[in-house]
């Protein structure tokens, strides 16, 4: 037990937390978006796994980490444009589309770095650049904050930079107030001239720019290359923080937080002589522990608004 | 018309399931003038307005404006041509305030940012301008009804809107609302404003409307200045006949007691009691009405005959020919013979996603009949359905058609076909024609009459008066979950006189109620 403490007390730990919390709470937020304007866009996992690829190929092309973020942007966006077209044009059912949008990813990632490395498993051979640390001034020198929040990946400060910039384009913007209202009650939008249609194409697309930030962040900070699968069900957790955060911006972000820390922690513990198959189920414990506890208490809300009513 | 504000000529709409909606409709609208559109359901009134409000795109005809033609592709079309439309089932999201519903599609900005205090301070000064007070800071999900429809004529108001449209705007609305509406409306009006008023209520009609266009099976009747015409004039148009709830009964004998409730009482779960003392018998070809305010027991007493109480704790019998069905489950009581036409043909009454065929057969598909091995048999059941249909005048593009698209008229004929078709020994019909138009009750009160002659039981739970004076046998009258009052001849009962023991004012002494039970 107190090796257990000794783990998770080290600042090492708190770090951990930041840099295995980023891509599911930029996926989060992307979720989040979309489901506002109500739209469900199961396709996170796909997008995120093509643009790690796309962002691999372009730095390792073009020698330039930033034009390889740029790359992973734009075809992440571009996947989500796919899905939007589809899903909005054509009909098909949003759940469809993200199901073959995620399909498409696991196969068609492994397909192209075989043409273009000829490896199935990992870029190795492709000289991809990588994002850089940031060393924050004054605050890296202050003890325990210093070496937890000082030194982290520049997109890991995109992140949080990001959950600010999500709540203020939900709640303070013109375009937040029309996708909120599109989510909730998309004929009084189109009673007043707000087209559903593009506001969810827009949702769509931002999901898509904020999930394949988080891609970018997976081959080009948390791993310096691309492997088969390496978004590795991040995604679908992005998803779960999102409905667990109850679709607000500050519960999506520190459910992903939570997400992030039970990450963290199945990393820490493989030190300790517990198994690791046990050590990795860790994330989804804290997944049905969470939503238990979500369960438990807006039943209890519900009962108690009942009684009130009743007794009115 | 040279001074017409707003004018269709020749509107014809069809659907893309075939149903014509509208037929060369002509409308005119003067400027100033409150227009009242009135018509049965289904008659196309509401097809008329979205095509005004650029929601449908007529298949046929134009749509002038000051003598200029326009064409209204989308809402905003018609907003930016000073349309606005007052929706019947509100256009508001319940999670935002009234200053940001009211401004929601063109938001005041500061910066990159949504002004809030603009919008609030914008939605104030318009409740100002046309004297309708409302909190702007309030969520839209804390207003009364009545307050949520002045949030909509705001919304469209603040649009700019010169032309006004109200659909059906009183039918949620109480009767203190519907005058303060009345009197907002009037204030509009000299204001300069057009109003176009969708009614079927005609007292509302007479009350507040310049002129009428009345509607009937998709083509206008004609129009008519409202001061002109009666009451009697206008139902005449809109239904094609007088409308007069007169029936001739046979007298038939009633004969062995089909249903029969005895000390029936229920409370709740913690301890109120709902019903008390209930004693009635229903016999064969016998309607037994029971009137009542709304929430004095009927519903209690629906769910005891139908088999929604179990487990609510109670005593008494209820017994269908003999047999007693407390503790028995919907589809045991059902294999009795009972049939229940319920209150809300949505939600309980039919499945909305599902075909007109499939809700027809959905008390009876296990029927050997409607089976051929594992299988349902198709062809039969298309057969029933299709003759279903024509039986009861179901006005729907074919028997696939969704429950769902149909009018609230039709759908409710197909939930009496389904429960009057299957030769129910006792038949529960709880407002069976509540919301429907003229015409549908009128189909429905001749057949329940047919299942009468047919020696069926009828238990009529209604809320209209005509309706139940003039169809029931016996008369029951419940207050408070109690049986208030017997009639045996509820022709001979005024509207007056049962309204003092449905309030509550008079009470009939044990041995007149008790008579309930065996109509002696």
């Amino acid at each position: 037990m107190n090796s257990l403490l000794d783990v998770i007390l080290t600042t090492d730990f708190a770090f951990s937390v930041l840099r295995v919390t980023t891509p599911i709470l930029f996926a989060a937020l992307g979720a989040l978006i979309s489901n506002r304007a109500g739209i469900i866009n199961i396709g996170m996992e796909g997008i995120m796994l093509v643009s790690a690829l796309a962002g691999v190929i372009v730095s390792a092309y073009t020698h330039s980490a930033w034009v390889g973020l740029l790359g992973a942007v734009l075809s992440g966006t571009l996947i989500a444009g796919i899905l939007a077209f589809f899903t909005l044009k054509f009909k098909t059912h949003i759940i469809l589309g993200g199901v073959a949008i995620n399909m498409f990813a696991s196969g068609g990632t492994v397909f192209i770095l075989y043409l273009l490395s000829g490896d199935k498993g990992s870029s190795t051979s492709l000289a991809s650049k990588v994002l850089p640390s940031v060393q924050i001034p004054l605050l890296k020198d202050i003890p325990v904050l210093g070496p937890i929040l000082s030194g982290h990946h520049i997109l890991t400060y995109f992140s949080i930079l990001s959950v600010l910039v999500v709540y203020y384009l939900l709640n303070r913007t013109p375009l937040g107030l029309r996708i909120r209202s599109v989510g909730e009650n998309p004929h009084a939008a189109q009673s007043v001239g707000v087209s559903v249609v593009r506001i969810q194409y827009t949702a769509l697309l931002l999901s898509g720019f904020f999930a394949s930030l988080g891609g970018a962040y997976m081959s080009m900070g948390y791993l310096s290359l691309f492997t088969r699968d390496m978004v590795a069900g991040r995604g679908w957790i992005a998803i779960a923080a999102e409905s667990m955060g109850r679709s607000t911006t500050v519960g999506t972000a520190l459910t992903s937080l939570l997400f992030g820390a039970a990450d963290a922690l199945s990393n820490a513990l493989q030190v300790l002589k517990i198994p690791a198959e046990l050590i990795a189920t860790l994330p989804y414990v804290a997944t049905v522990v969470g939503l238990i506890i979500y369960a438990v208490s807006e039943t209890r809300k519900k009962n108690k608004k009942l009684k009130t009513t009743t007794t009115k | 018309m040279a001074n017409a504000l707003l004018e269709m000529r020749g509107i014809t709409k069809v659907y893309p399931n075939g149903v014509v909606a509208n037929k060369d409709v002509g409308f005119s609208l003067r400027e100033g003038e409150i227009h009242a559109i009135a018509g049965e359901n289904g008659a196309g009134k509401s097809t008329l307005m979205k095509i005004m409000f650029g929601m449908e795109e007529p298949s046929e005809g134009a749509i002038y404006i000051r003598g200029e033609q326009v064409k209204l592709q989308s809402p905003q079309d018609a907003i930016d041509r000073g349309i606005g439309m007052v929706h019947q089932h509100f256009m508001l999201v319940p999670s935002f305030t009234v200053a940001e519903n009211m401004v929601l599609g063109m938001e005041p900005r500061k910066g990159v940012g949504f002004n809030a205090g603009e919008a609030v301070r914008l939605t104030e000064e318009t409740a100002r301008k046309y004297n309708l007070s409302v909190n702007a800071r309030a969520k839209v999900e804390d207003l009364s009804v009545g307050m949520k429809q002045k949030v909509e004529i705001l919304k469209a108001l603040v649009r700019g809107a010169k032309i006004l449209i109200l659909d059906e705007p009183t039918a949620v609305l109480t009767p203190q609302e519907t005058e303060e509406l009345f009197h907002e409306l009037q204030q509009l009006k000299e204001q300069g404003h057009t109003i176009v008023f969708i009614s079927h209520k005609l007292k509302e009609v007479k009350a507040i409307c310049d002129r009428i266009t009345i509607m009937r099976g998709g083509r206008s009747e004609g129009v008519f200045q409202t001061r002109e015409v009666t009451e009697q004039g206008i139902s005449r148009l809109m239904v094609g006949r007088d409308v007069v709830l007169k029936y001739d009964k046979d007298s038939i004998p009633h004969g062995k007691p089909v249903l029969r409730v005895e000390q029936l009482a229920v409370s709740d779960s913690q301890g109120k009691a709902l019903l008390a003392e209930i004693s009635f018998s229903v016999r064969e070809g016998q309607i037994v009405g029971i009137a009542g305010v709304e929430g004095n027991g009927q519903t209690q007493l629906i769910e005891a005959l139908t088999g929604g109480l179990r487990g609510v704790s109670g005593s008494g019998a209820v017994s269908v020919k003999g047999t007693d069905i407390r503790g028995l489950d919907i589809l045991g009581i059902r294999s009795l013979g009972v049939s229940y036409i319920p209150e809300d043909r949505m939600r309980q009454g039919s499945a909305g996603d599902a075909s007109i065929a499939d809700n027809l057969i959905s008390t009876r598909y296990r029927s050997k009949d409607m089976n051929k091995g594992p299988f349902l048999h198709s062809s039969k059941i298309a057969a029933l359905a299709s003759s279903l249909v024509e039986e009861f005048k179901v006005r729907c593009s074919g028997t696939r058609q969704p429950v769902g698209m149909l009018s609230g008229g039709n759908m409710q004929k197909v939930v009496v076909a389904r429960e009057c078709s299957t030769n129910p020994q006792l038949l529960i019909a709880e407002q069976p024609t509540r919301g429907v138009d003229i015409g549908a009750a009128q189909f429905i009160h001749q057949k329940l009459l047919e299942l009468r002659s047919d020696k069926c039981a009828i238990v009529l739970v209604s809320a209209d008066l005509n309706e139940i004076l003039e169809l029931s046998d016996s008369l029951l009258v419940m207050y408070e979950g109690q049986i208030v009052a017997y009639f045996d001849n509820p022709s001979a009962v005024s509207e007056e006189e049962l309204g003092l023991y449905m309030l509550g004012i008079n009470r009939q002494d044990k041995e007149q109620t008790g008579r309930a039970l065996n109509h002696v």
